[in-house]
């Protein structure tokens, strides 16, 4: 078994196709890395950016905001709204010098249980190379 | 006719416009920056009767608060209202129409092509009425004035957009001596049209703003690169946000920031002593107060596309954060997404109200 860092991502799952097809995911008994730590929301667009940057700046190693297709929302056009706002962060991120890879966005239906098991594998992966988060240790921050 | 021109200077005619606009009773009111000449204390003046206009001060190179933050509570009008107005505060007045928080309705907008103003620190120096001759005469002839804020001297939209009148000051040699008073809408043309004076076809010589514009590019890039952080990841953000001791001030003076209940001076970002230990079993050591930093980043992501770059966030730091800078940078970016040119269109929808169905396929 591997031994070394194991980041822990904030996943917020849209709980109408994310969060189910996670939950597929571990009925089909995929195996996808205990890094992930998911959390229900009602809908991606429910999440604020500003939930996805404390998460990042309280030393999340990765943070995967996840809903469903665009076109398949639940509540019709709430992941359009989370795309651009998830656009603004990311632009914020990238004009600061941020790792702006430590967010991703993802969109994973509920019959997707393998995409979400190889989403979460992947990002795992490349966060592992990233190495933690610096604002893990940053006393002054 | 889109011109008046008048025999005087542009401050002077612009005071002009205002007594008639009163005595004619075209409007009922008139916002305008004032100076009492006793004190030399500025403040924003809302004037019903002409002998007020006396202390006006309308170009005077001085920005105590946004205009079009103070707008809003006087809107909608019940009845007509002239407002002089920056080019920059005239923007973040659309911005706050868009978010329902003002109407334009019965409000006419005065606005003239600015030369940028000083910081509240050099206003408030006693020698500082000295400044203004020089200040209107290296404005007219289309310098940048050295001493103005930071975010002044890089604007490029000194010349207001979709003001219904407009004076021209910055870079026209002419306006030392003489008042060209553009009309720009029906509305200014109703109200304005029956001032005396010369009146002719003229608009504004594209040729001479877009070269002031240009100077202002070079200044604006030259201060971006000066900004850190420039790629130097959360290092440079703490370099540049660490001084912060969280008084939210900016946030207070900003005119796009309207939320009555910010989510940062909310219970939600309130936090108890168990947050603190978990906090600090990771670290060892914690700064306080908490979530400056996150405040910063935060208030970009809710507003940073709708930044005018007034540079009062600036003015007011107590520990001197180039807040405006930071977020006229990160702003042009977050705009640029969307092509999107804060206060530029009152009928353009907010970039986070709106969406496109094939847009960002690279981020999911």
């Amino acid at each position: 078994m591997d031994k070394g860092f194991t980041p822990r991502i904030t996943a917020l799952l849209c709980q109408w196709c994310s969060y189910t097809g996670a939950d597929l995911a571990g009925t089909s008994r995929l195996q996808y890395p205990t890094s992930i730590i998911a959390m229900k929301v009602m809908c991606s667009s429910r999440v604020d950016p500003v939930l996805l940057l404390k998460a990042y700046l309280s030393g999340s190693g990765g943070v995967l905001l996840a809903g469903c297709h665009p076109g398949d929302c639940h509540y019709e056009v709430g992941n359009y709204h989370t795309r651009r706002r998830f656009a603004i962060l990311k632009a914020i991120f990238d004009t600061l010098g941020l790792e702006s890879a430590r967010l991703k966005l993802s969109w994973i239906s509920a019959s997707e249980g393998p995409k979400f098991a190889q989403v979460a594998n992947e990002y795992t992966d490349e966060i592992k190379k990233m190495g933690e988060n610096p604002s893990k240790k940053k006393m002054f921050l | 006719m889109s011109s008046i021109n008048l025999d005087m200077s542009a401050p002077d005619g612009i005071i002009a416009l205002l007594k008639y606009l009163l005595s004619s009773g075209k409007v009922s009111a008139v916002l305008v920056p004032r100076r009492n000449p006793d004190t030399g204390a500025y403040d924003i003046g809302l004037i019903a009767d002409e002998a007020g206009l006396d202390s006006a001060a309308p170009v005077d190179p001085v920005m105590l608060a946004n205009t079009g933050q103070i707008l809003s509570s006087l809107t909608p009008a019940k009845r007509s209202l002239a407002v002089v107005l920056k080019p920059c505060e005239l923007r973040a007045f659309v911005e706050r129409v868009k978010r329902e928080q003002g109407s334009l309705e019965n409000v006419l907008t005065i606005s003239y092509t600015c030369g940028g103003v000083f910081p509240l620190e050099k206003v408030i120096e006693e020698s500082f009425a000295d400044v203004i001759p020089n200040y209107l005469k290296r404005v007219a002839s289309g310098e940048i004035v050295d001493g103005t804020r930071d975010t002044c001297r890089a604007c490029e939209h000194f010349v207001p957009m979709n003001a219904d009148v407009t004076i021209s000051i910055a870079a026209d040699a002419g306006s030392i001596a003489g008042c060209r008073i553009y009309l720009n809408t029906d509305r200014a043309r109703e109200l304005v049209g029956g001032l005396e004076g010369k009146q002719s076809d003229d608009e504004i010589d594209p040729a001479v703003t877009l070269k002031l514009a240009a100077k202002r590019k070079v200044e604006k890039e030259k201060l971006f690169n000066s900004l850190a952080p420039t790629g130097d990841g959360l290092d440079g953000v703490i370099e540049v946000f660490g001084k912060c001791v969280g008084c939210h001030g900016c946030g207070r003076v900003c005119p796009i920031c309207y939320c009555l209940l910010c989510d940062f001076e909310s219970r939600s970002f309130d936090y108890d002593l168990p947050y603190f230990e978990k906090e600090l079993s990771g670290k060892g050591a914690l700064r306080l107060p908490p979530d400056t930093i996150f405040f910063h980043l935060g208030r970009m992501t809710h507003m940073s596309f709708s930044c005018v770059g007034c540079g009062l966030c600036s003015d007011v730091c107590p520990v001197g954060i180039p807040v405006a800078s930071m977020f006229k940078k990160v702003g042009e970016h977050t705009a640029a997404l969307f092509d999107y040119v804060a206060g530029r269109d009152v009928e353009e929808k907010l970039p986070v109200m709106v969406y496109k169905e094939e847009e960002f396929s690279e981020l999911g």
